[in-house]
Formats: structure tokens, sequence, C-alpha cells
């Protein structure tokens, strides 16, 4: 049996695009808290997960350098606004501060988990490759 | 690419919230200047916040995770100034009134505390982001 590196890292990889992904979403949340108009959002991350793992993108693949760049491809799957936790605020934002920095709080820990789950890989691929 | 955005949303938030921090201060710092007219009297500004969308999806829906804030203007408060009845001041008109801002002090306060919040959770996003992009650097090492 052969060490494949295209199979070594498994879904953290994916998980870990993801996971930066669904910070930087969560950031622009917060960054808009006090924007009026502006609707929270949050990445459906099994949904996301799944279709990353499945790998199919709807994009089209560019194979001549003067070929137009398609946007599809760049949309971001499991992205949607988030059920507000209350009717109305006044200025229709639907940001809710203390919610999105829990949230926040966790990804980043999830994302330490994904790298952890890497490291252990890297770690483990060394060790096979320097057998000692 | 996911992470290094984070830096310019929240540096955006940032600089939008030490703009409405600036009119606030301007505000409280204005709120007993008087004037001889109402033309002329300090009006209250608030800064108008705005999210700046980077890349717009071709469904019509907007797919970028990235979405920034910024101060799309400044408005004056509509509020009519207050009139006070004092002859002995220089500035007063030829009735004896001078005319105070419509700025309440303690609104500036609260929005003051609010801004100052928003800024702090900001800086904490960023911190955090580079906490993780650190750990990031070293994986494998």
């Amino acid at each position: 049996m052969s060490i494949s590196f295209n199979k070594a890292l498994g879904v953290h990889e994916a998980a870990l695009t993801l996971r930066s992904q669904r910070a930087e979403v969560l950031a622009s949340n917060l960054a808009n808290a006090d924007t009026p108009n502006f609707k929270a959002r949050d990445i459906d991350f099994s949904k996301a997960l799944q279709q990353a793992q499945s790998s199919q993108s709807s994009g089209l693949q560019r194979t001549h350098a003067r070929h137009l760049d398609s946007q599809i491809g760049a949309e971001i799957p499991g992205l949607s606004y988030r059920v507000p936790s209350q009717p109305d605020t006044g200025d229709g934002n639907s940001v809710d501060a203390q919610l999105e920095q829990a949230k926040f709080a966790e990804n980043a820990m999830q994302y330490e988990a994904s790298l952890r789950f890497l490291d252990g890989r890297f770690k483990g691929l060394m060790l096979a490759v320097r057998g000692e | 690419m996911g992470l290094f955005d984070i830096f310019d949303i929240s540096g955006s938030a940032m600089s939008a919230q030490s703009v409405r921090l600036n009119t606030t201060a301007s505000n409280i710092a204005n709120a007993d200047s008087v004037a001889s007219s109402e033309g002329e009297t300090y009006k209250a500004r608030h800064p108008v916040f705005q999210t700046v969308l980077n890349g717009i999806g071709v469904s019509g829906q907007n797919n970028a995770a990235k979405a920034g804030v910024s101060v799309a203007g400044i408005v004056e408060s509509q509020a009519a100034p207050i009139a006070r009845y004092q002859p002995q001041n220089p500035l007063a008109d030829e009735n004896g009134f001078v005319y105070a801002p419509n700025i309440s002090v303690v609104e500036e306060m609260a929005n003051m505390i609010s801004a100052s919040r928003s800024y702090q959770t900001n800086v904490q996003i960023a911190s955090t982001a580079k906490q993780l992009l650190t750990k990031t650097l070293s994986l494998g090492q």
C-alpha cells in the first residue's frame, strides 16, 4: 500500500477552508452590527461540507487564458440568511451581536480543531517518510 | 482568501465606528455652544453606515462572504434649536435670546458606549483571526 498524498489530508482540508469562510461571514455580520437594513448571514456547515466533499462544482472551468472567468464557482455553498431572533429591531438590521460573537468563538475553536487534525496527519506522514 | 479578508472587514468596521465616535465627541463638545440665530446653531451630526459588498453573485443574490462597512454620509439633525433668554450674553439677538443646539448629552453618551463596544468587538475579531493565521502558518512544524 502506497502513501497517497492526495488522500492523506482527508476531509480536514475542505473543513479548514469552510471554517475560514465561515469566520469571514461571521466577521462581516459583526462589522455590520450597526448598519441599517443589513441581514445577518451564516454558512450551513454540514450542507457546505457535503457539497465540498462531493466536489460538485457548478462553475465553468477555464481551459484557456483568454476565457472569461465565471463567478458561479465562487459562490459559497450553504450561505444563507439567518432567521432573526426578534421580529423588528427598528432599523431592519437582524444582527444579534452576542449570538454572532459566540458563533465566531465556536468557529475559531473548530478551526483550531481542524488544524490539530491536519497537524496530526502531517506528523504521521513525516513518521512514515522518515521510517525512524 | 478567508482569514486574511477578516482584517479588511474588521478594519472597515473599526474606521466606521471611529467616525461615529468622532461625531459623538463633536456633538458632546458643542452641546453648549450657543449662537445668535437659529441658522448659525451647531447641528448634531450622525454617520450613516452602509454595507460594502464585494462581488455580487450571478443569481442576483449576494454570495460574497466579504461584507465590510463604510460611512455613506453624515447627516445633520433636524431638531430645532432651543432658545434661551440670556440678554446679558454678548451673542444674544435684539430680543435677548441665544440659541443652543438641541443635543441630548445622555443620548450621545449612550451612543458613545455603543460605538466603543462595537469597536472592541471588531478588534477582538481581528486578533482572533491573527491567532488562527499564526497557528496555520506553523502547521506541520
